[in-house]
Parts: structure tokens; C-alpha cells; sequence
């Protein structure tokens, strides 16, 4: 091994299975402290190893009861595991309450999980804006699964799709007829349906509702979503879920889609961030722009739309920054 | 707001030791954590000491809140605080909450428990020490 470069000591630390480094990088991480980006940078080539599994779908059918389901499946094939949990921030606040954690039954002292929660912290789409670099830093830690439970507020919890490689939709009987199977949004990001309690009355027809969805059109991709019924009081379907959730695995590595998805979403990642960094640098410049103040009182007093006055800012800015070069 | 100008949340851990399902306080006092800009990880009913400190350390908190009407604060409490020790996170802040006679409460606090709250405390006292802790200024 001549050619690895030294690892920065915590990058080190993760490696070698220090949980304590790896919860303490994760916070590091959350929090934007430049003391990550050396540690994510050291740590990115031993990334993109395991499948990442997200789980989204409506408040209340039973996420964290299913992933606590398929970690202990998963254990007792001596597999490991390790687990984000996305729980909302309060737009007022900024605060949360991360209450996931309280579906997790596990030994106290099994080195083969880990488990952490983290606040959305004001992203929309079901995931923190760090739950990506989270997740490496699981995958870089080791473990032979990755599992990603989002927000769960409902229909647009669709960010999950930048980031797992398998993305299970979970459902519950009688949340609403057939055509809400075909909104737009969570229902088109599934590769693998899930029909939750499937112990309550009507889960034969919230499956035959989704096989039709599935059989109406053909994905992109080519891949026919799997539907799979289960049951977290008594276990139902958990190994028939795993099973679906290998097979589109298994499909992403031999149809070559994974290799397009990795560049895709890789290509979005470095342009959301480019975007992220002229956003702020932008704001600062515009918020003391002079003209700025102007143009408001003319959109106060409706002599001005304020279409237009964007438009006259955009590109008074060129103009001003010519002289400069 | 750019994501590099917000403060640092504080992320405090509430979690109910022991044999004990009476979990009313805990729950308005994470929910006044959280009201006062806190992440709160709830860790629910019924945590052996050993669960409470491996969530401590995963989940990275600042500072742990324990709350207990079962009165085996005596066993639990101490057990707890050996345990960070032993995973060299004694720094950890540790309140706690609940049915505590003074005089066990003075053992406590001796014993590292930094502050014990009985029935009646206002929301503001819990929630202006659970910050004083975790910042470090008390």
C-alpha cells in the first residue's frame, strides 16, 4: 500500500472502527465545521462500496418499526448495519424532537450497529443537506449496509433518490384510492413498493392499486418496481422485502444503470455545491449593493414590478464588476 | 440563510432509565428542549444504562437528561455516570428529573449529577440550565 496517502488521524480512527470518531465526525459534518472537509477528502476514495437504502413514505407506517425489523434480519446473518434517521426541524424554532431511536431493539453492547438521528435543519425534501457526506462516512466505516429512514412528511420526500441507491417507498392500507398512486413525487421514486401493516383489512387492495401503477408505464430505467406486503407485529414479509431490495441491487450493477446514476447524481452534488458557495457569495454582494435600497422604494410604491428590478440588479452587477478585471 | 451562518444547535439526550413507564415529564420537557431551539434525541421507556450511554456517544450529544419516578435512582444514576467514565465521556453533562428526596439528591449531586429538578420547576429554570450545561457555563 504505497500509494494511500496518510489519513488524517479521526479519518484513521473511523477506519479502524472507532464509533466515538465516527459520531464526533458525523456532528462535525452536521454542523459545517471546515475540520470535516480534510476527513470526507481523505475518506471519499473508500466510499461507494455498499448499497445505501432509503426508506421514506407518510408520518406513521412504520419506518423505523421496519428498519428495526430488517437490522435485526440483518444481524442474524452476521451482517452489519448502520442507520440515519431523519427527523424534522421546527421552521420557529430551529429545534426537534429525534424520537426514531425508540423503535431500536438491539443488544447494548453489539458493535455491528450504529444508529444516529439527525434534524432535517431547514432542507424540504425529507433529508438533511448533510445526510449524503453522513452516509459516506458509514460506508467508509465499514459496514455492509447503509440505511437511510427520511423525514416522512409525505408527498415530497423525494430527496432520498440523490442519495440511496435502492429507495423503498413504505405504504399502509387505505391511504387513498388509485389516483393518488399516480401523483407526482413519492410514488415515482420507488424501486421497491412496501405495503406496511399488512395485519389491518384492505392491504390486497393497496397491493393490487400499485401493481396496476407499476404495469401502466415503464420506467426510465427499464426497472419494474417489486411490491412487497409486511408486518412488523409479527414478521411477515421482512425477508421477501430484503429479497426485493437485493434483486434491485443486484439489477443496478448488471443493466449499468448504476454506473449512470453514480454520474448523474454526482454531477448534481458538485453543481448543488458550486451553486450553494455563488448563492452566499452573492447574497453578501447584493444585500450591500447600493442600488438595491433604490430599487426597493419603487417596488414598495408599485412604480417598479419586482421581476423587473431583479432584472436591473442582475445586471447592473456585471457592469459594476467589469472594471475590476 | 447560507448553511455556514446558523449556530450550533445544542443536542441533548432524554431518556428514562429503568423499569419506570410513567413518561409525561420527560416528554413536556423535550418538547421545551426543543421549543428553545434543541435537538433532542428521545430515547424512551424502560433504558438500561448501558443503552443510555451507547445512544450518548452515537448520537454525539452535548448533554443527557434522565428522568425517573421508579425511586432506583440510588442504582441507576451512579451506574450511569461509571459508564461515561468508563467511555471517557464523564464530560458529558448529566441533569435528571423526577421523585428525588433531598438527601438522595445531595448524594447525587456529589456523585456528579450536575442538576436535579423536582416537581413544580418552571420550564424556563430546566430550560436555562439545560443550556448552561451544555454550553459549558455552570
Amino acid at each position: 500500500m504505497t500509494r494511500a496517502p496518510a489519513l488524517p488521524a479521526a479519518a484513521r480512527a473511523i477506519v479502524s472502527g472507532d464509533r466515538r470518531a465516527l459520531a464526533r465526525v458525523i456532528s462535525a459534518v452536521e454542523n459545517d465545521d471546515p475540520a470535516s472537509v480534510p476527513i470526507l477528502r481523505a475518506l471519499y476514495p473508500r466510499t461507494g462500496r455498499v448499497p445505501v437504502i432509503g426508506f421514506t413514505g407518510p408520518l406513521g407506517v412504520g419506518k423505523s418499526s421496519l428498519i428495526n425489523a430488517l437490522v435485526a434480519h440483518l444481524r442474524a446473518r452476521g451482517e452489519t448495519v448502520g442507520i440515519l434517521a431523519v427527523d424534522p426541524s421546527s421552521p420557529f424554532s430551529g429545534g426537534s424532537v429525534l424520537g426514531d431511536r425508540i423503535r431500536l431493539e438491539r443488544k447494548a453492547d453489539d458493535p455491528g450497529v450504529f444508529f444516529r438521528s439527525m434534524a432535517s435543519r431547514g432542507e424540504s425534501g425529507g433529508v438533511a443537506a448533510t445526510t449524503r457526506e453522513a452516509a459516506r462516512l458509514l460506508d467508509a466505516a465499514g459496514f455492509d449496509h447503509v440505511l437511510i429512514e427520511t423525514v416522512g412528511s409525505g408527498q415530497v420526500d423525494v430527496a432520498i433518490q440523490e442519495i440511496a441507491s435502492t429507495s423503498v417507498v413504505v405504504l399502509v392500507p387505505h391511504l387513498g384510492d388509485e389516483i393518488q398512486t399516480l401523483k407526482a413525487g413519492m410514488f415515482e421514486i420507488a424501486d421497491v413498493f412496501c405495503v406496511n401493516k399488512a395485519d389491518l383489512p384492505g392491504a390486497d387492495v393497496a397491493k393490487r392499486d400499485l401493481a396496476d401503477l407499476v404495469t401502466l408505464g415503464m420506467r426510465r430505467d427499464g426497472w419494474a418496481p417489486a411490491i412487497v406486503t409486511t408486518s412488523t407485529t409479527d414478521g411477515t414479509g421482512i425477508d421477501e422485502l430484503w429479497s426485493a431490495i437485493a434483486a434491485h441491487e443486484q439489477y443496478l450493477v448488471q443493466s449499468g444503470v448504476r454506473e449512470r446514476q453514480e454520474r448523474r447524481r454526482l454531477t448534481h452534488e458538485i453543481v448543488g455545491l458550486v451553486r450553494e458557495r455563488v448563492g452566499i457569495e452573492l447574497t453578501a454582494e447584493l444585500e450591500e449593493d447600493p442600488k438595491l435600497r433604490r430599487l426597493i422604494d419603487q417596488v414598495v410604491d408599485r412604480s417598479m414590478d419586482p421581476r423587473t428590478a431583479a432584472t436591473r440588479l442582475y445586471e447592473g452587477r456585471g457592469s459594476r464588476r467589469r472594471p475590476d478585471r | 440563510m447560507p448553511r455556514a451562518a446558523k449556530e450550533t444547535p445544542i443536542r441533548v439526550l432524554i431518556a428514562k432509565p429503568g423499569l419506570d413507564g410513567h413518561d409525561r415529564g420527560a416528554k413536556v420537557v423535550a418538547r421545551a428542549l426543543r421549543d428553545a431551539g434543541m435537538e433532542v434525541i428521545y430515547a424512551g421507556l424502560r433504558q438500561t444504562p448501558e443503552e443510555i450511554v451507547r445512544a450518548a456517544l452515537e448520537e454525539d450529544v452535548d448533554l443527557i437528561g434522565l428522568s425517573i419516578l421508579s425511586g432506583a435512582h440510588m442504582a441507576l444514576f451512579p451506574r450511569i455516570l461509571t459508564l461515561l467514565k468508563k467511555e471517557k465521556a464523564g464530560n458529558i453533562p448529566v441533569f435528571a428529573g423526577g421523585i428525588i428526596p433531598d438527601e438522595d439528591a445531595r448524594r447525587l449531586k456529589k456523585a456528579g449529577i450536575r442538576a436535579i429538578f423536582g416537581p413544580g420547576t418552571s420550564l424556563e429554570e430546566i430550560v436555562t440550565t439545560a443550556r448552561q450545561l451544555a454550553r459549558g457555563s455552570a
